[in-house]
């Protein structure tokens, strides 16, 4: 919404400076989005007249003009065609700086004769493109030779742009505006023009129906029309035109200038048809599919059935609310119109402009809501300023329908001001705050019936209400009000799975990865590619075709960002993310997830080469250590989940596992990628990955805070080596399973320290070496004991595994 | 050179068994062949030379024995102090000999300790800043006695719009350019939230007041240009009992904004405004000074008290429960914070940035330690 400072003042009596409207009206809730002073840059410019125009004796094609300024005669040199003598043009002196060529004006000689000063063109100004010459003026402005351009042109007004918040339709003139002002201090609200004098002598000619089945009857409630015949309609008054171009309107005519003039001063559209083009009776109804019109956009609308147009008998004439038609628009030549002020549903309105892409004045205020008692006052408005630009006879008006009902009784109490606002405003004060707004006060004492104008839709209840007076006695003065403590010493407030995901952060981050956040929504290919894919979980208005599918997993992500950074240059890549990802489209679908990706050689000891030792690639064994980190960080071993060789499809079959809890509590896959996998995202080296289910993790409950008691032997450990031959395809974990369920009580531990294939083994064999931990708790071992133990070992290893102690 | 003369002096000594000045040179060639010991090997053969089995002091002992008895006394007495001597001598020059292997060893054990080291995997990885900075805020809003709620990011068309009082076809819609689902058969369809009030009125519908939550996550919209991406980030505080008003509101923003940028004053502009959630509404700027850039507004987030309708959709009385809501970019806020230009930046995954703006796996925030590094 845009207005001029005179504009306001027609409305409001203020002596207010321009700084402090703006700052106030942000302040209120009608936030100044820009001030633009035009006078500003053109401050040094004047009226001026050629008094003669000679040849320049130097050049052909500049001339040599003498120029009366208002306060003397300079000559100037200038190469315009159009220099001549008796021109009216705008004069720049030495030294004043031209917007348009952003450079200062010097004196210097041009072919040999000094110019002091110029005459300029529009463009110089930054008026226009306009370049072909100097500048024009009507010879009439000769008289104002010597004084200021803008102010003689009227640019000296401030305009000011508004950035409307929706519930605000009244603000969408400028009396709304100026009422908020005057409501908070900054003067006084003129009184209305007196425009209810008009009344026809003769019968609207022009029928107005209004032609709705019933439940569409709201699309337009209520349609007012006032015939004139006999106008003129030529151009604008100067002073209207002005100010419509200062808002950024072209003008057009008269008679649409008006509408235009009335629906930015008072919020309130209107539409003129040249009643000599129209058939019949005109009226509103809901489009017909097939039907369309041409608007006065230039632009062919096609209409459908959700559709409010108005209509002739033959034909669409154009959208009610939102757009006119070409063909029943007014012209110089018309003479006789149909003045239409109407009621249009906000909501159909928006629906429709959403639909037509249409953008117009027209539908900014009908889709907020006009002032349903503002139709018939409209329409003498619209009336008696028609006659004033155009002329003519008015006839009595036609109104078909009747506007929604007014709005309805607020019971208030006022002490809620301060109970939900947290100010104290005297009593006196709210009722004059709501009464400056156009609220009608009923009532005294602590609880009132407050009436709401008919302007202002948004207003339903005492909070609302609140609204008002806080924002006009100024959100700036409500106290800071401290707020109570809920415990002296603030307690933890995160849950257990927040607390989990945070650490999980910093657990991963402490192993050296980099926290990544990619998009949760990814290629449906890749979607599906990762176990997803669900047609529930795809977007039915994505932004991209690389966007499209909820995803399933954090690795597709992560695994096209590893490729970016390599593509990059860095072939060392350790990223992670923590975040959700999704099963279904319920509530309890979606789940959080840490997962992570290696590449290159970035590993934990650090990546890329170095002089300590060979870089050695990411595999499936710093997966392994960084699934297992994680989950021990979580508070979770590992080694008491199942491991087992079922990871899904986008890993490596053979280096590759799942760590679960029974069988259908997955809390980690891990290994690497499967080169299919790698091939379909593009994926141009190996990578290894984790995936972490943090909600999987079983519920921790607290059990005390004390840590257990310490169990610290006095007795020396003892240790054994022991090598087992075995059938290749036996898991080392089985042996050390079988050694440590020998005895539960004396062996601490059984750390496989040695594995070796081929050499004499012989195919498909392998040696696994393992070295035993034995903690004595009461007396010392003696050989025979450790013998024993030893013996038992490689017992229950050949029991389990069919490994026999090599030689 | 103590072997060599070995015959010699056992003569000698033989023949001069009782002679003080004897004893007296075979001292003095001792502790001349102990001094002249040129190593711990040849060391250890002067000790064994003299005071081994056979040596030439455990001889003259031996032969004790063989003495009249009245020299006997005085003869051991000398013998004694001289082996004390020798013992005392080979000690010293033993320690003297170690000292100097180990000189010399060391000599030649140099590092250069130009070479470059790794510093570890604590010194390589990041923790993103949007998550750096949920962690600061949880911090700030945790002292005051805020939960953190959590919610899901594909909702209903209520919980995200109806039941924040944005009833189907309410215009303030539009401005929320919304993701949505296909339709499902009962021609209901999901959307992913466009902001995180949602879990807000999952906390009203699932929990009795008094309630103090903030409400951080992943929120989408349909957007995409220099300033915006389709996915980022929100955090909204909530708080709802009997009491709460806007004079609270104001306080809980002035005081999360000095703690979030570490300043004494941040200076602030409230501005009325309208969110059909929130009766009455504001909107929050504050003085760029906190960030050290004075002289312009900075529109941080949004406010209000919570609309009496909201509160009556999520089964609360709203005669008797009030409070306050506030929202604001997570992404945002963090940009402001920390100097980051670019919004889309924050999801390129681009490990340049990431290590440049990225914070280190113990930078974690505290309230005793400062939220940031």
């Amino acid at each position: 919404m845009k207005f001029t400072l005179s504009w306001l003042k027609d409305h409001l009596d203020t002596q207010a400076s321009i700084e402090e409207l703006a700052t106030k009206l942000s302040a209120i809730g009608l936030e100044v989005e820009r001030v633009d002073e035009p006078a500003k840059n053109l401050q040094p410019f004047t009226i001026a007249r050629v008094l003669e125009a000679k040849p320049h004796p130097n050049a052909d094609r500049l001339r040599v003009c003498k120029v009366d300024t208002g306060k003397g005669v300079v000559e100037v040199v200038c190469g315009a065609p159009n220099a001549r003598a008796g021109l009216v043009g705008v004069f720049a002196p030495i030294g004043s700086y031209i917007p348009g060529t952003k450079s200062t004006l010097d004196k210097r000689p041009v072919r040999g004769i000094v110019s002091n000063g110029m005459l300029v063109s529009e463009r110089e100004l930054e008026l226009s493109d306009e370049h072909r010459g100097i500048m024009e003026l009507a010879p009439e402005l000769g008289e104002h030779v010597g004084e200021s351009y803008a102010d003689v042109m009227g640019l000296g007004d401030p305009v000011l742009e508004v950035k409307l918040t929706p519930n605000r339709p009244d603000c969408t003139g400028v009396r709304g505006i100026a009422r908020d002002l005057a409501a908070a201090g900054l003067g006084k609200l003129k009184p209305e023009r007196a425009s209810s004098g008009v009344e026809g002598t003769f019968d609207c000619p022009v029928e107005i129906r209004l032609d709705f089945p019933a439940e569409a009857a709201g699309a337009c409630s209520c349609f007012a029309g006032r015939y004139i015949k006999g106008v003129r309609n030529g151009a604008a008054p100067a002073w209207m035109q002005q100010r419509l171009k200062a808002v950024g309107l072209r003008p057009i005519n008269a008679l649409v200038d008006v509408t235009n003039y009335i629906s930015l001063d008072r919020g309130r559209p209107l539409h003129v048809y040249d009643a000599d083009k129209l058939a019949g009776a005109i009226r509103a109804r809901l489009g017909r599919k097939g039907e369309s019109f041409l608007g006065l956009d230039g632009k062919t609308y096609e209409v459908d059935d959700t559709m409010c147009v108005i209509a002739d008998e033959r034909a669409v004439l154009g959208f009610g609310g939102i757009l006119g038609g070409e063909e029943t628009g007014c012209t110089s030549e018309t003479r006789n119109i149909l003045i239409e002020c109407a009621y249009f549903d906000p909501l159909r309105t928006s629906a429709t402009g959403r639909k037509t892409g249409v953008q117009s004045d027209a539908r900014y205020r009908f889709e907020r809501g006009v002032d349903p008692a503002f139709i018939r006052p409209g329409l003498d408005l619209a009336t008696a300023m028609m006659m004033d630009v155009a002329g003519g006879t008015p006839s009595k008006a036609r109104i078909a329908g009747a506007p929604p009902a007014a709005n309805t009784l607020i019971t208030f109490p006022i002490g809620m001001v301060e109970k939900l606002g947290g100010i104290a405003v005297d009593p006196k004060r709210i009722r004059a705050t709501l009464e400056a707004l156009g609220f009608e006060v009923d009532g005294k004492g602590a609880t009132v019936k407050v009436k709401a104008p008919s302007w202002r839709p948004d207003v339903h209840g005492a909070a609302d209400l609140v609204e008002e007076v806080v924002r006009i006695a100024g959100l700036d003065n409500v106290p800071s009000a401290a707020m109570p403590r809920t415990s002296g010493v603030a307690r933890s407030v995160l849950t257990q799975t927040q607390r989990r995901v945070r650490r999980a952060r910093r657990v991963l981050a402490g192993r050296g990865m980099v926290e990544a956040i990619t998009w949760s929504f990814i290629p449906r290919g890749q979607a599906e590619h990762f176990g997803g894919g669900l047609a529930e979980l795809d977007l039915a208005n994505p932004i991209s075709s690389e966007m499209t599918s909820m995803r399933p997993s954090l690795l597709p992500g992560l695994l096209s960002a590893m490729q970016r950074n390599r593509n990059r240059g860095f072939a060392d890549v350790a990223l992670f993310e923590v975040g959700q990802a999704y099963r279904g489209a319920g509530p309890n679908d979606q789940f959080m997830a840490a997962s992570g990706v290696r590449a290159g050689a970035a590993v934990l000891t650090g990546s890329g080469r170095h002089w300590t030792g060979q870089a050695k690639s990411a595999e499936f064994f710093d997966a392994k250590a960084d699934a297992a980190a994680l989950l021990a960080g979580l508070g979770m071993d590992a080694s008491k989940a199942q491991l087992t060789r079922d990871a899904p499809r986008w890993f490596h079959p053979g280096r590759s596992a799942t760590l679960r809890l029974g069988p259908k509590i997955v809390l980690a896959h891990f290994g690497e990628i499967h080169p299919e996998t790698l091939a379909a995202l593009d994926v141009a080296s190996p990578a290894t990955a984790f995936e972490v289910f943090i909600d999987a993790l079983p519920v921790e409950r607290k059990k005390g805070l004390g840590r257990g008691q310490l169990q610290a032997a006095d007795l020396l450990p003892v240790h054994r080596d022991l090598a087992f031959v075995l059938d290749q395809t036996v898991a080392a974990g089985d042996v050390v399973k079988a050694a440590m369920s020998a005895d539960r009580k004396l062996i601490a531990a059984v750390n496989v320290f040695d594995l070796f294939e081929g050499g004499g083994l012989g195919a498909g064999r392998k040696s696994v070496g393992v070295e035993i931990t034995l903690q004595p708790m009461e007396k010392t071992l003696t050989d025979e004991e450790i013998e024993a133990v030893v013996a038992k070992i490689v017992a229950a290893v050949g029991k389990a595994t069919g490994g026999v102690i090599r030689a | 050179m103590g072997p060599r003369h070995r015959g010699d002096d056992v003569k000698s000594v033989g023949r001069a068994m009782a002679n003080n000045n004897d004893l007296a040179v075979l001292e003095g060639a001792l502790l001349a062949e102990i001094g002249g010991a040129g190593d711990l090997r040849a060391l250890e053969d002067v000790r064994i030379a003299a005071l081994g089995k056979k040596g030439r002091v455990s001889e003259l002992m031996a032969k004790l024995g063989s003495l009249p008895a009245d020299q006997r006394k005085a003869f051991g007495q000398s013998v004694n102090g001289l082996k004390q001597r020798v013992s005392d001598a080979l000690e010293s020059r033993k320690a003297e000999l170690e000292r100097q292997a180990l000189s010399s060893r060391l000599a030649t054990e140099r590092a250069d300790v130009t070479l470059p080291v790794r510093l570890g995997p604590l010194q390589d990885g990041r923790v993103h800043p949007v998550s750096q900075v949920w962690d600061e805020v949880a911090e700030i809003f945790g002292d005051m006695g805020f939960a953190v709620a959590e919610g899901p990011d594909i909702e209903t068309d209520d919980l995200n719009f109806t039941k924040l009082n944005i009833p189907p076809e309410h215009p303030a819609r539009q401005d929320h350019d919304t993701f949505y689902f296909h339709p499902k058969a009962d021609g209901t369809r999901m959307l992913l939230r466009t902001h995180t009030s949602p879990v807000q009125i999952r906390t009203m519908m699932s929990q009795k007041p008094p309630i103090r939550i903030i409400a951080p996550g992943r929120v989408y919209r349909l957007d995409s240009d220099a300033t915006h991406t389709p996915m980022f980030h929100q955090i909204e505080a909530l708080v709802i009992d009997e009491e709460t008003h806007l004079g609270h509101l104001k306080w809980c923003i002035e005081e999360f904004c000095k703690a979030f940028f570490e300043v004494d004053e941040v200076r602030m502009r409230f501005r009325a405004s309208h969110f059909p959630f929130t009766e009455p509404s504001m909107e929050v700027d504050i003085d760029a000074a906190a960030i050290g850039k004075p002289g312009q507004w900075l529109e941080i987030l949004g406010s209000g008290m919570v609309h009496p309708n909201v509160i009556r959709n999520c089964g609360l009385d709203p005669d008797k429960y009030q409070g306050f809501a506030f929202g604001m970019g997570l992404d945002r806020i963090t940009m402001l914070k920390y100097g980051i230009p670019d919004l889309r930046d924050m999801f390129a995954a681009d490990l340049r940035w990431l290590k440049h703006f990225g914070f280190l796996p113990l930078d974690v925030p505290t309230l005793a330690g400062g939220l940031s590094p």
